[in-house]
């Protein structure tokens, strides 16, 4: 069968990964052959113009916010490593996973961890709220040229005002998972995880 | 040494008899002695003897086993508007449209991350990964020791590709391109008569299909009845320079490209003696006008030969079918799609030019088991009244791409080494403005 490309990465780091971010075995050789192929300098690490390279990423509208996330405080490479871990968010909740024993900490992909990621997206100075400037970039990114500053400013108050829950003009965390009350599910299916997601 | 030195020449003299009697001459007269056919044979069995132990040999050693599946990710197909309603149903206020939704971040963010984990067009470039090992390293991204016997075949297979088989090759290659030279050149000397087409169409043909021995080159031509005729354009999907002696081996055609210097530009200016090709200088191809006027004048010339056109414009890993450019389209003239599928099983024939030069490459394909293909003609195309030629490109494009089992992807091929437009993204952000205004105009 087509195993793919782990030569070059060691059984113990791979066991590692599988603990960190709970992706299987052979999901994992898979995504490093995907980061190999990311990799055109082939040096183990990927700078932001390998992301860049990727057509669909870089007409996405938030394509510089994701790409950022990938990326540590003023860094401008990251490793396998890193990038396990940042794509471990994407991973669908599994149903086993649910039942877990409470005291052990929980796992980067767990619907705390998606939300968090996601008003990280907007958190741009990372605050742990989002300012009206803040929400104002991240609308002005997905809009682009098409809505004046005015219109703008109104949805960006508007929405402000509707998850302010204690006055102080900004969006916290618990504000916005009360407002952001999304299933989050249809959020990427991974075909592995149905597969063989028990004899890791 | 005098003996040594006879001995060597001897055997030499015998061996180019040998290739040139038992191969040579029935490809140019297009008779097959069945040689390829045993050996094809005798590989396709030992392929599927190897796949069968080396799966046995990977469930012993307990690897998970995944079924290769196509992606990695199943992707929602669903429009911009449809995603983003879905995640909206979360919310337990009644969704007023035109609005914004602090979850409208996560369609975005999900489409970015499945972009990062897999997308369509980075794929394309770099070759096709197979579902089961051909016995030929480069194929190989993990090579596990799975038993003896396997390693032992594949040492004898890389003594036979590259003792026997290379020599071999390369032989009829240089044989087949300079009976091209001096053939075309003699038949150029001729006054334009209807002699002189008959015989240029020869000595292609015959060039072609030495060329083709030389890379033991299988083809299956399917539909022949729909094969492109005189004045008509010939357009393909592109996946290596060897494309065009597949299908120069069962037809005559007019180049179309660029003019070379060195080897290639030799050949070049041979074979325009014997029946008008269509070169450009590089200053000309620049100047599109310029180059369909000189496409137009040649097709309208319904005694030329029918031009054959790559409208992706670069080479594709087939796999799929990229933008056709629609220079070829706007022409005029009836367009002759052809599918061609290559069977990775055998040998990989798309060329990477970033990884690989000219040279390199044709040494991997001489050093491959064989290059088996299918060549599918379909019916030929017009372009209807209140078609545009972009409109018309897609549906050739869509034509060929069923024919083939290839993916129809709308994405530029140039996307390998230029970036991608921005209008593309300007499209999303107009799209999602409109969700968030709502019909109200502002």
């Amino acid at each position: 069968m087509g195993s793919r490309a782990s030569t070059l990465l060691r059984d113990e780091e791979i066991e590692e990964i599988k603990k960190e971010t709970g992706f299987s075995h052979s999901q994992i050789t898979r995504l490093y052959s995907r980061f190999t192929s990311l990799d055109k300098g082939e040096n183990g690490t990927l700078c932001r113009e390998d992301f860049q390279r990727i057509p669909e990423l870089a007409i996405n509208p938030l394509g510089d916010r994701i790409i950022n996330a990938f990326f540590p405080e003023g860094e401008d490479q990251v490793n396998f490593r890193g990038f396990m871990r940042t794509l471990a968010h994407f991973r669908p909740i599994d149903d086993h996973e649910k039942n877990k024993d409470p005291n052990v900490s929980e796992p980067l992909n767990s619907r705390n961890n998606k939300l968090l990621f996601a008003f990280r997206l907007y958190d741009l100075d990372k605050d742990d709220k989002i300012s009206r400037d803040e929400l104002l970039q991240v609308l002005r990114m997905m809009v682009g040229v098409n809505i004046s500053d005015d219109q703008l400013g109104s949805i960006a108050d508007r929405t402000i005002q509707e998850a302010d829950q204690d006055g102080d003009s900004f969006i916290s965390f618990t504000e916005f998972i009360k407002t952001a009350n999304t299933s989050l599910e249809p959020w990427a299916r991974l075909p592995g995880t149905t597969l063989h997601h028990c004899h890791c | 040494m005098e003996d040594f030195g006879k001995i060597v020449f001897s055997a030499f003299i015998v061996w180019f008899t040998l290739v040139v009697g038992l191969i040579m001459l029935p490809a140019m007269f297009g008779i097959s002695l069945g040689i390829t056919e045993v050996y094809m044979k005798v590989l396709v069995k030992t392929l599927e003897w190897a796949t069968l132990r080396i799966q046995r040999g990977s469930t012993e050693q307990q690897k998970p086993t995944t079924l290769v599946s196509n992606g990695i990710i199943l992707r929602d197909d669903g429009s911009m508007e449809k995603e983003i309603a879905d995640l909206r149903k979360g919310r337990s206020r009644p969704q007023i449209n035109g609005e914004f939704e602090l979850s409208d971040i996560f369609y975005f963010s999900k489409k970015g991350f499945e972009s990062i984990v897999e997308d369509e067009v980075t794929q394309r470039f770099t070759s096709e990964e197979l579902v089961s090992w051909n016995l030929l390293t480069r194929s190989n991204n993990n090579f596990q020791y799975i038993s003896l016997r396997i390693s032992i075949i594949w040492v004898l297979g890389v003594f036979i590709r590259y003792c026997i088989l290379l020599p071999l090759r390369v032989t009829l290659a240089m044989i087949g391109l300079s009976w091209l030279v001096i053939g075309a050149s003699l038949v150029g000397l001729l006054p334009n008569n209807r002699l002189k087409n008959w015989l240029s169409e020869l000595v292609h043909l015959m060039c072609y299909r030495i060329c083709a021995r030389g890379l033991s080159a299988t083809i299956c031509y399917h539909n022949k009845e729909n094969r492109p005729m005189k004045g008509g354009i010939c357009v393909a999907n592109h996946t290596s320079p060897i494309d065009i002696v597949i299908l120069a081996n069962d037809g005559c055609y007019a180049m179309v490209g660029q003019e070379h210097g060195g080897l290639l530009g030799i050949i070049q200016r041979a074979i325009v003696k014997a029946c008008p090709h269509v070169w450009f200088e590089r200053s000309e191809m620049k100047d599109r006008n310029l180059v369909t006027k000189r496409l137009r004048n040649h097709v309208a010339d319904k005694a030329k030969l029918p031009i054959l056109i790559f409208p992706e414009g670069t080479c594709i890993n087939n796999t799929s079918v990229m933008m056709f450019k629609k220079g070829s389209f706007e022409i005029g003239g009836t367009i002759y799609p052809v599918a061609i599928k290559y069977d990775p099983r055998f040998g990989d024939a798309f060329w990477n030019s970033a990884k690989y030069n000219m040279v390199s490459y044709l040494i991997r394909m001489m050093t491959s088991w064989a290059i088996v293909c299918d060549v599918w003609y379909l019916p030929a195309m017009n372009r209807q009244e209140e078609e545009s030629a972009v409109q018309f490109a897609n549906r050739v494009k869509a034509a060929i791409a069923r024919q083939g089992g290839l993916v129809d992807l709308s994405w530029d091929g140039g996307l390998k080494r230029a970036k991608v437009k921005d209008a593309y993204k300007e499209e999303q952000q107009k799209s999602y403005s409109k969700m968030i205004v709502g019909d109200h105009s502002s």
